[in-house]
């Protein structure tokens, strides 16, 4: 018996192998390659299985119901980066001329991996997706064609923060003579929100007390120990890996009600809360998709992939988390890109320049997520040539100890004080790098 | 049989003391170099010379400064790519602040910058040996991230704290293609390996053995202890901060702090201790070692395990395939890959008649 399945593997790898090699010389002409710098070991594992996972279950999803995109089918391929800059930079350059246009678009889910490629992606012509991470003064498409952070920025979703925050202690003008702590990891990542923050205090009237946490941050006492002396009205947690449990446990232990803390989009998936077991209750915190699998297109993926047996996912269960939905998020607008630039370019295999053009009109607003199946599944979107953000939409989600629950609508950025920052910090970046910004009056 | 240096006499000092004593060595080395500098840039592909030999060039450079203070002056370190960081964010501010500086120029005052600071840390090797000193490192490790990402000063008060390489040009020629910063990368290398290798056969490099296998006899000879060891911290910390300015210039371009992080201090070590303590060519060996084969596994996996294993399974597989190599290697020659290729050596000189 046990020979007899060897037996049988080793043919069907065979044929498999066989079948696959015929497969890719006939469909080569009408493939559109996706590079995937994925990464499913090491510390951020849980990140990058679940979004990778979700974003190639969409994929799967379109190539099965509909058999690709007006016909052009998906082909991917996944390229370890370990969430280290340097074998990014690897994965990016071996992906960049796979399959027959290349590779369409660059998502490396990793801010250090976006910088170290961000003059790579000009030069030879990729679009590159960072959504929810990265560079965010690259919402200035003027000065960054390239470079597309999308939905919402860290600097969007700080001003959303005080926003929900304002909402929840019955209106913005409340916020006056209220402290908030801000604990963020102490790196570029965490120091993203303070300069918002502080402008953000000085609006509103709100004292504000930034808490620096160091790297890895599962040592907090001391941190925590201030905020004890501090006693702030509210605390955000701006923070990712271990520092996120470790912070909840240690706001249970300090007593410090857990209702009262909002966390950043990193610090709010079932990774973060289910480890710090009952001191995760109440907790908030924000996202630019939802959690559930009550949502058509996650019912789809569940129809069409799992049933199959085509998922990704190893553990189904992690379908419709946050990490996973996130995953799916990213292959909308990927795919709603390419249909975007076929519109335009035609019904073939789209080259780099093409995509970007895709990316640059892209617009799913919201009869387009109801088409999806994705309507509340994460906020519609418009991007212009100047704005490459789009939306800047976030949602706040709540722990009830066993899943995240809805606790506020979307709500949209103060853009009237990050667009000025943004397009200051880029037009600062184009006169150090000798860019003349691009006159979006003249673009097609 | 062709490996023997049976009738190759040395008639002369300049003969007996050249760095390859056999015409074999040096036939091999020449076609080495003839090979990076002039095939390698018209033959490989743009995927080999950015992505494979650029980083592996310069992670050779990095664990050659390494190699320099824990193989030749005994001193262990975890502060290499703290020493990368510095010699990177001082080329970009030299660059920036003096205008017309010349790039090169800029890459020595970024060496020159992570010697002072390898002196500063390096004084605690006065007092404390082996492990204690490698913590003592440590603190420049992390003392030196932290500083760069603290003070927005280091990068031009980015938002967000990194630093992006101005473009390399000498002598107005633009080095714009991956080729020519290719080249531009080997050029400095083989200097620096050249320079390292006669500073270890000279009376320097003399005094940094005896301090390294016993520093109060070393004292009693009358090696100045004290100079000899601060002497290798500024030398190796000047190859890290050289290699670092090349990481960032003629590689990555943007580059951050948290990109120099320990797990890159070790990633060096690694590559010093699977290439051999104590060899120039064990740097080079070892920086393939753990540079090149990750990517190799990953390519091996992607093309023949593709669809088989799940994804998350195959990127654990190249990690245990990996440690399992790393342990294979350490288990078969704990003196490192260029103590193999000496031996190899040894064994060829024979070969065909053993005995």
């Amino acid at each position: 018996m046990m020979k007899m399945s060897k037996t049988l593997t080793h043919t069907l790898i065979a044929a498999g192998l066989l079948g696959s090699v015929a497969a890719d010389a006939l469909a080569q002409a009408n493939e559109q390659f996706i590079g995937l710098p994925s990464y499913r070991v090491g510390a951020y594992a849980a990140g990058g299985s679940g979004i990778y996972g979700g974003w190639i279950d969409y994929m799967s999803l379109v190539n099965e119901r509909d058999g690709g995109i007006n016909g052009v089918k998906l082909t991917w391929e996944e390229c370890e980066t370990e969430y280290n800059n340097a074998r990014g930079v690897e994965c990016y350059e071996r992906m960049k001329k796979k399959g027959s246009t290349g590779n369409t678009v660059f998502q490396p889910l990793s801010t250090g991996i976006t910088y170290s490629v961000l003059d790579k992606v000009a030069a030879d012509k990729i679009p590159m997706v960072t959504i929810g991470y990265g560079r965010t003064d690259a919402a200035d498409g003027r000065v960054f064609p390239w470079v597309f952070p999308m939905i919402t920025t860290y600097w969007s979703q700080a001003t959303t923060m005080v926003k929900y925050i304002g909402s929840k202690e019955g209106g913005p003008d409340k916020l006056k003579g209220k402290k908030i702590a801000y604990l963020y990891h102490d790196s570029a990542f965490g120091k993203e929100g303070i300069a918002v923050l502080e402008k953000q205090a000085q609006k509103y009237g709100f004292t504000f007390v930034p808490l620096a946490v160091a790297h890895p941050g599962n040592e907090q006492q001391s941190q925590w120990l201030k905020i004890r002396q501090e006693k702030p009205d509210w605390v955000i947690l701006w923070g990712w890996g271990v520092m996120n449990p470790t912070a909840l446990k240690a706001a249970a232990k300090t007593g410090f009600p857990r209702e009262k803390m909002v966390g950043v989009w990193w610090s709010g998936a079932e990774e973060d809360t289910i480890p710090a077991g009952d001191a995760a209750k109440g907790y908030t915190a924000a996202g630019f998709n939802v959690a559930g699998q009550n949502f058509p297109v996650v019912k789809a993926i569940q129809d069409k992939v799992y049933k199959a047996n085509k998922g990704n996912m190893e553990d189904k269960s992690r379908v419709g988390s946050i990490y996973y939905n996130r995953g799916v998020v990213h292959g909308i607008i990927t795919v709603e890109a390419i249909r975007t630039a076929q519109a335009k370019f035609g019904k073939k295999p789209l080259s780099g320049e093409e995509m970007r053009w895709g990316l640059e009109h892209l617009n799913i607003d919201a009869k387009r997520l109801k088409e999806l199946g994705a309507e509340g599944f994460m906020p519609d979107m418009k991007i212009t040539c100047s704005d490459h953000e789009g939306s800047g939409k976030v949602k706040y989600q709540q722990w009830d100890g066993r899943q995240w629950k809805s606790a506020s609508d979307w709500i949209d950025a103060d853009s009237e004080m990050v667009r000025p920052m943004i397009e200051e910090s880029a037009a600062k970046y184009a006169k150090e790098k000798n860019i003349t910004p691009r006159d979006c009056s003249k673009e097609g | 049989m062709f490996y023997r240096e049976a009738g190759q006499f040395k008639t002369s000092y300049v003969a007996d003391q050249q760095i390859f004593p056999i015409a074999q060595d040096r036939i091999g080395m020449l076609l080495i170099l003839v090979l990076a500098f002039l095939v390698v840039p018209a033959v490989f592909s743009e995927y080999w010379i950015k992505a494979i030999l650029i980083p592996f060039l310069i992670f050779s450079l990095a664990a050659l400064g390494l190699n320099i203070l824990t193989g030749y002056a005994g001193q262990l370190s975890l502060g290499s790519a703290a020493f990368m960081a510095v010699g990177a964010f001082a080329s970009y501010n030299f660059m920036l602040r003096i205008d017309g500086l010349p790039i090169l120029v800029a890459f020595v005052f970024g060496g020159l910058s992570a010697a002072a600071i390898g002196i500063a840390f390096g004084l605690p090797s006065l007092r404390i040996k082996g492990f204690y000193l490698a913590v003592a490192t440590l603190a420049a490790q992390f003392f030196i991230v932290w500083a760069l990402t603290k003070f927005g000063w280091f990068s031009n008060y980015s938002s967000s704290g990194v630093i992006t390489a101005q473009e390399i040009q000498i002598f107005g020629f633009r080095f714009l293609s991956p080729e020519s910063k290719y080249l531009l990368v080997l050029t400095i290398v083989a200097l620096l390996a050249l320079a390292a290798k006669n500073m270890v056969r000279s009376s320097v490099g003399r005094a940094w053995m005896a301090v390294r296998d016993m520093d109060v006899a070393a004292e009693v000879i009358g090696i100045r202890i004290m100079h000899t060891k601060l002497l290798a911290f500024a030398v190796s910390s000047f190859y890290c901060g050289v290699a670092g300015a090349l990481y960032a210039y003629a590689y990555i371009g943007t580059v951050e702090p948290e990109g120099f992080n320990l797990d890159l201090s070790f990633k060096i070590l690694f590559m010093i201790i699977i290439g051999g303590v104590g060899s120039i060519v064990g740097a080079f060996l070892g920086a393939a070692f753990i540079v090149l084969l990750p990517i190799a596994l990953d390519v091996m996996v992607q093309e023949w395990l593709h669809g088989i294993l799940p994804p998350s399974i195959s990127s654990n597989l190249q990690l245990i395939v990996f440690g399992g190599l790393i342990i294979f290697f350490l288990i078969v020659e704990p003196h490192g890959l260029a103590r193999l290729w000496q031996i190899a050596k040894e064994k060829l000189r024979l070969w065909p008649f053993p005995h």
